[in-house]
């Protein structure tokens, strides 16, 4: 483990306002866990619903402590040599063949399993920078339970161990955000590394806050208007519920349409942008009554 | 302090969340980082190191409300305490501005039962927080007759205060109010809004009332002892037969990730299978290209076939629920079946895959399956020896040596004739039968409960009460 560093966090607002600075509006609870994973020094899991602003917190995070953003977007099938490191061998064997008859085989030996030779992968890139890194592991659900593995000597010991070279141990101790949709149950040995985080929909307030710093041009009132909307909506039983970054979307077609005051006809017509089964659409259309 | 806190830990191992020694360390650590007057950065603190399943989220509130609902600045139990009071005054200066309505000064104490509902409905309309949660520490105060040392639980004074209050009343007359106030009709769509708005705000309310009573309950008797009492089930292990109205809801809330994960692991299980043996002939295809030797094996991949499924259910009373249960999550998993068809009984039976088909909505289907649904044959109650002769008659020649049937009910026969032969002969023809038993297993085979009797002509009976027995069996069975 590195030393004793400064903290990047003062406070909890202190994080919520610098969030705010970079346009993300988050609640108590993620500036809390946020400021926490700093004082820890603990890598964070984020679950939730798809387009909740997962991903968008460690991007908010890293342009928020002006941090570089490690990004590992994680798919069934990956392995080591995607997102820890991988021995160029096309490079050690160029190598090998340019001077075969002056090193010994032990120097050659030596010389191919150095710095120069190795690929950094996402993981090792953030473990060995220099500067301050934000990594973000994306869609860890998606790995299968043994690749999930890899991730845990880096989560807890902030190091990686590489058979030929030793261990490489964090310069100092990035912060790790691991997304997850749910798709499938984390195992408990990767859950017990990390602070949980459940991002859910918002509370109204504050998606009316969202609608407004994110769409440009959009009066308090139609704001007030979409946020009640959207939350009638995500009552019914739905298929998928919007998201927030459709219900911007949501906002911006109302903008550019000219409308200030959604009425029935309206909502109606544009519904498609929220929801995405021809199901949901009728079905929230005839709830709201504007199915006439 | 530390002693609280791991109180509180071992509570919450009590009420079944999994917590770790790790996670009980790291959460002693995280709470030094915060600053202890600040309750909700206390409760994320303990929330983030300790609950790591957003379905124990509920379970960890209840004990943190318990554990810790007495120790924040803003809920002290001084009775009629001084910004209360003057909230009120405040309160009256405006009504007695705003429509001339005077009323008597002075505490909430002495106010009418009318008065106060006036003043809920105040607050409600203009969302009025601090006002909800004096209002509800009133109406406890008032109508849920708490006494000291009584064994009553939570429940009762929570029924005792809101048949006092009239809330569902209260949403007519806001509804009422509000058409007043924007002068005039609103169109549907803004009817349908300030309904939903003021929904939400009783909601609040109910939740600030449902505390407050704790709160008191806890004062009383103690921490642990009111957590044992508020100790409820997690989701997955809710009973199907015993569950409110709300752990339904939950249950269905829950039933929709679970399905999707089940689908996920079964589709793997699907593809990851071992490799098989050598394939020769492809082994030899492919030894051209290495001028015949076969230098590249290949093997064949199993491809497992998908079992056809028939689902046999009794929809009767008490069953209802687990059956409507099974069903959708058996629909919700078709892809993982070749064929799925449905049959819903009570003494007459039905075949209902129609409903299902060409309905995307599994929730309207299943409405249909109780609505339309021809199952009564005498007097609608379980009659599972006719329903299975009949479907035997019926549908026998469609069990196929590719079907699983997989019989539900709690085979409680109402001392009919139990035709356990019909069971015995689906076997010989089905690849599988199972029995799925929403009652515990020590139930079984009392009363008028035969589910030995068929148990004997199946390839097992298995004990489905809750979420988590159902999904295991799932997977066992794709």
């Amino acid at each position: 483990m590195v030393g004793h560093m400064a903290h990047r966090f003062e406070s909890v607002q202190q994080v919520r306002e610098g969030l705010k600075d970079v346009n993300y509006l988050a609640d108590e609870g993620i500036a809390g866990v946020a400021f926490l994973a700093d004082r820890l020094g603990k890598p964070v899991l984020v679950e939730g619903p798809a387009g909740t602003g997962k991903t968008q917190l460690a991007k908010s995070i890293a342009d928020m402590t002006g941090a570089r953003l490690i990004r590992l977007q994680c798919y069934e099938g990956l392995d080591e040599s995607k997102a820890l490191y991988e021995w160029n061998y096309k490079k050690q064997l160029l190598r090998i063949q340019a001077d075969k008859n002056s090193d010994s085989w032990s120097e050659v030996h030596d010389d191919i399993f150095s710095d120069e030779f190795l690929l950094t992968r996402p993981l090792l890139e953030a473990i060995s920078a220099d500067d301050p890194v934000v990594l973000l592991i994306d869609e860890v659900d998606r790995v299968e339970v043994e690749t999930e593995a890899l991730l845990l000597e880096i989560l807890s010991e902030y190091q990686v161990s590489i058979p030929e070279l030793g261990t490489i141990t964090a310069k100092q101790i990035p912060l790790v955000f691991l997304t997850s949709n749910n798709t499938r149950e984390l195992s408990e040995a990767l859950k017990r590394r990390c602070l949980y985080l459940h991002v859910d929909y918002p509370q109204m307030d504050r998606e009316k806050e969202i609608v407004l710093t994110k769409v440009p041009g959009v009066s308090e009132n139609l704001a007030d208007q979409i946020a009640r909307i959207v939350r009638s909506i995500r009552q019914l039983d739905l298929k998928k519920a919007p998201s927030v970054s459709e219900t911007i979307d949501w906002a911006r077609t109302l903008v550019l349409l000219g409308i200030e005051h959604i009425d029935a006809q309206q909502a109606k017509e544009t519904l498609h942008i929220l929801l995405k089964y021809q199901t949901d659409i009728a079905k929230a259309a005839k709830e709201l009554s504007v199915d006439k | 302090m530390l002693d609280l806190l791991s109180g509180f830990v071992v509570e919450l191992r009590n009420a079944g969340l999994p917590v770790s020694l790790t996670e009980n360390l790291d959460a002693m650590e995280a709470v030094q980082h915060i600053p202890i007057e600040d309750r909700e950065a206390f409760k994320y603190a303990l929330g983030a190191t300790l609950v790591k399943n957003n379905s124990h989220w509920r379970a960890f509130e209840t004990v943190f409300e318990v554990y810790f609902s007495l120790r924040g600045p803003e809920y002290k139990l001084v009775e009629g305490d001084g910004d209360i009071d003057e909230m009120w005054r405040e309160m009256q200066e405006q009504m007695r501005q705003g429509d001339g309505k005077a009323t008597q000064g002075g505490s909430m104490d002495s106010l009418t039962p009318e008065e106060i509902a006036q003043m809920l409905m105040q607050a409600l309309m203009n969302g009025d927080q601090a006002m909800m949660r004096a209002l509800a520490r009133q109406a406890v105060q008032r109508f849920a007759g708490m006494e000291p040392g009584r064994p009553v639980g939570g429940t009762y004074y929570l029924y005792r205060t809101l048949r006092n209050l009239d809330l569902d009343g209260m949403l007519d007359k806001l509804m009422e109010a509000s058409k007043q106030q924007a002068g005039g009709e609103l169109t549907e769509l803004e009817e349908r809004l300030e309904q939903d708005e003021y929904a939400d705000r009783i909601d609040q309310f109910k939740k600030e009332i449902e505390a407050e009573i704790r709160r008191r309950l806890v004062a009383d008797r103690g921490a642990e002892a009111m957590a044992k009492t508020l100790r409820k089930p997690l989701p997955e292990d809710v009973e199907f037969m015993h569950a409110s109205r709300e752990e339904m809801q939950n249950l269905k809330k829950a039933l929709q990730p679970l399905t999707r994960k089940l689908a996920a692991r079964l589709a793997r299980k699907r593809r990851h299978g071992r490799k098989g043996p050598l394939d020769f002939r492809n082994t030899v295809r492919h030894s051209l290209s290495y001028g015949g030797v076969p230098a590249e094996p290949k093997f064949k991949y199993p491809r497992p076939a998908k079992p056809e499924l028939m689902v046999v259910a009794d929809i009767s009373g008490s069953v209802a629920a687990f059956a409507r249960f099974t069903l959708m999550l058996v629909y919700a998993l078709q892809g993982s079946f070749s064929k799925v068809r449905s049959f819903v009984f009570i003494d007459g039976i039905d075949e209902v895959t129609d409903f299902f088909k060409g309905e995307e909505d599994i929730a309207n289907a299943i409405h249909r399956v109780n609505t339309e649904a021809d199952v009564v044959w005498v007097d609608g109650h379980s009659d599972y020896g006719h329903a299975f002769e009949v479907f035997w008659e019926r549908y026998g020649k469609d069990v196929g040596p590719k079907t699983t049937v997989l019989l539900l009910g709690d085979a409680r026969n109402n001392y009919h004739a139990s035709q356990a032969w019909v069971v015995k002969e689906i076997r010989h023809k089905a690849r599988h039968v199972y029995w799925l038993n929403p009652e515990p297993k020590s139930y079984w085979n009392t009363g008028d409960s035969i589910v030995g009797d068929y148990g004997t002509h199946t390839d097992g009976v298995y004990e489905c009460r809750n979420l988590r027995q159902l999904e295991g069996f799932v997977e066992k069975l794709a």
